[in-house]
């Protein structure tokens, strides 16, 4: 059975069912009571749950992160949402020092089992403090998990098992994608471990997530009326990386190019690569590309703003460059 | 003449067993640190072991307990073996961290000891989510969590006071005033140097202790304590104390006078309390022998165990980066 919904209802939707099944699941963070969400996403919560469950908080990145560390340390499973990712740079420290060493420098005494939402990326003119695509930074951290849900489908079944993981989950909601409606299929359980392949093909792979997965599938479509057969994986864990599904793919294919709206430098879209190289590089047929976003703080002028980032042209351009 | 000290004899004299076992299990980690046996950074808190004997002994065995970069005194007063902290500081995987995290980041789940923390203030946001976790599920434990006067310029400590305080959670914040956030003196860092003002200005209950003291600390902890179980919120102590070493064992101590040091040991807290309770009748020179002879071979017990300790073996480098559980799979009960 299916359902007509959102992204954003889904997101409310895991949300829902994660209060309602397990009394240790609470979500705080800056307007997710009264307000219902900077993006709408707890909306109606706080009447259903109450204020002890759906907790706003402070203008603390750094307290309320901190503080969702220690309510995980002490039995609950906090849900923590910052506004955006560019808030919690305001929160690097317990994020980094404290939720990811934790465990290996207690020798395995302290799991920290804390699930941080957060929005990302660009898209809605709100320029260089509202827009960035930091998520590649955070895969850099050892005992971090890190997934990007770019579907419905993930959206809504992402959260749970997050829950159940020992260990700090970071999910990251790209903002341009609360609007995506279309079908749910409700009984479709999910991992928090593994790529999915979204399009079959032949010719080359396009590796995307989160915001850039309907870009890439929509340059696929492109493609396949120009004669190129482009297979789509979706990341969905940008940590750790499925190796396994993207070295299948590019055996089929030989051919690989990654989308990936965060800056080339030191890019998640580079580690691939890297991987790639370094674990199949003569079963390659040409060098391995990317399509990132400019390296500029993004700017708020429309025009600009679309031309910093990673478009459906560039990606078929960058294809045919690939398979020419 | 202080008043009377207001204990049995047997709590008195654990206060100065405590004071004693800190103190020389830090004499001897210094000259550990001489001989290279352990390495890394090792903050020495000889000269403030009041602070953390009196107001630990003020706390429940259960209460969670947070401390700072400068917690081996923390540590051993909240129940972690002498062993286990000296087997740490050895890095050897006897140690309460498994030798990785050193004397800086001690941890004891049994216990409840969340750590050393080596990030300034970093320890009390975790310590109102401690409490906050507390109070959800329905307890009566707090979380006390220490940190030095440099702590309060962080924007953490306005963070953690500011949520505790609106939420009106069960913690004790202790602030132990040293007088220099390294080697930098309070009124040469913060505008305000009356730390009970300013925390207050988030409507805490405050109370200033003379940190030296450690019956004084005792007390106004126990008055605390009191009032964060009764649920009337959390509640800030200053502890005024003095640091007699370094920093740490890499500080030539140019920014202080020797006279001001030499002033404070004076003052010192074990030198003081020993004189009270002899002055009192409580213990003799006979009885303070066997403590020091007591304390002396807990301490060489501590450094036997770090030598016949193992180190990790290599293998065991990236055990626990994340926990070794089965990721869950999937929601099989996905609803709608």
């Amino acid at each position: 059975m299916s359902l007509r919904t959102s992204y954003r209802e889904a997101l409310r939707e895991a949300l829902r069912e994660a209060l309602q099944r397990d009394p240790r699941v609470f979500l705080m963070g800056e307007d997710v009571g009264r307000y219902g969400g900077t993006y709408a996403v707890s909306k109606g919560l706080l009447e259903e749950f109450g204020e002890e469950r759906i907790r706003d908080t402070p203008l603390s990145e750094l307290g309320f992160v901190g503080a969702g560390i220690g309510a995980a340390l002490g039995g609950m499973r906090p849900i923590v949402e910052v506004m955006t990712v560019n808030f919690s740079l305001l929160a690097l420290d317990p994020i980094i020092n404290t939720a990811a060493t934790l465990r290996h420098m207690s020798g395995g005494q302290f799991s920290v089992p804390l699930v941080l939402r957060m929005a990302t990326g660009a898209g809605r003119q709100l320029a260089a403090q509202h827009s960035h695509s930091l998520e590649g930074w955070y895969t850099h951290i050892p005992g971090l998990k890190i997934l990007a849900p770019a579907t419905l489908e993930d959206a809504r079944g992402m959260l749970w098992p997050a829950l159940q993981d020992p260990d700090p989950v970071l999910i990251f909601e790209h903002a341009q994608l609360y609007n995506l409606e279309g079908e749910l299929n409700q009984a479709e359980p999910v991992d928090i471990s593994s790529a999915r392949v979204r399009r079959e093909g032949s010719d080359l792979t396009l590796i995307a997530y989160g915001g850039t997965l309907g870009k890439a599938l929509a340059a696929a479509e492109q493609l396949a009326g120009e004669g190129i057969a482009a297979e789509v994986i979706d990341l969905r864990v940008l940590r750790p990386l499925d190796d396994a599904t993207i070295l299948a793919s590019l055996r089929k294919t030989r051919r690989v190019l990654v989308v990936d709206e965060g800056w080339r430098s030191g890019s998640l879209a580079a580690e691939i690569i890297a991987r790639i190289v370094e674990q199949a590089f003569y079963e390659l047929d040409a060098a391995p590309m990317r399509v990132c976003s400019a390296e500029v703080p993004i700017p708020y002028a429309r025009h600009l703003e679309q031309a910093a980032l990673p478009q459906v042209p560039a990606i078929v351009a960058a294809a045919h460059e690939l398979c020419g | 003449m202080s008043a009377p000290v207001p204990y049995p004899r047997d709590f008195a004299l654990a206060l100065l067993r405590d004071m004693l076992r800190i103190r020389r299990l830090e004499e001897r980690a210094a000259e550990l640190y001489g001989q290279g046996k352990i390495r890394g950074f090792l903050h020495l808190y000889i000269g403030e072991e009041a602070v953390a004997v009196g107001a630990l002994h003020a706390l429940t065995p259960d209460d969670a307990v947070l401390a700072t970069y400068r917690e081996h005194g923390h540590a051993l007063i909240q129940g972690v073996p002498m062993t286990a902290i000296m087997a740490e500081m050895y890095g050897k995987q006897e140690g309460c961290s498994r030798g990785r995290g050193g004397s800086m980041h001690l941890f004891d789940a049994r216990t409840r000891f969340f750590g050393g923390n080596a990030i300034v203030a970093g320890g009390l946001p975790l310590a109102a989510g401690l409490a906050l976790a507390e109070r959800m599920q329905g307890g009566t434990r707090l979380a006390a969590c220490f940190f030095g006067e440099g702590a309060m310029a962080e924007g953490a400590f306005h963070e953690a006071l500011n949520l505790a305080v609106l939420w009106q959670l069960p913690v004790l914040f202790c602030c132990e005033n040293n007088l220099y956030a390294m080697g930098t003196a309070l009124a040469r860092s913060q505008s305000q140097t009356d730390l009970c003002a300013k925390a207050g200005a988030y409507k805490i209950a405050t109370q200033t202790v003379d940190g030296m003291d450690v019956v004084a600390v005792h007390q106004a902890t126990c008055t605390a304590v009191e009032q964060v179980r009764a649920g009337l919120g959390p509640y800030f102590l200053e502890y005024q104390t003095y640091r007699f070493r370094a920093h740490s064992m890499f500080d030539p101590e140019l920014y202080r006078d020797k006279a001001e040091v030499e002033q404070w040991k004076a003052r010192g807290p074990i030198l003081a309390y020993k004189a009270r309770l002899m002055a009192e009748g409580l213990l003799d020179e006979a009885g303070l022998a066997a403590l020091e002879a007591e304390v002396e071979q807990e301490v060489e017990a501590a450094v036997a165990y770090a030598e016949a300790g193992s180190p990790e073996p290599l293998e065991d480098l990236c055990r626990d980066v994340y926990t070794p559980a089965p990721v869950p799979t999937a929601n099989p009960e996905a609803a709608p």
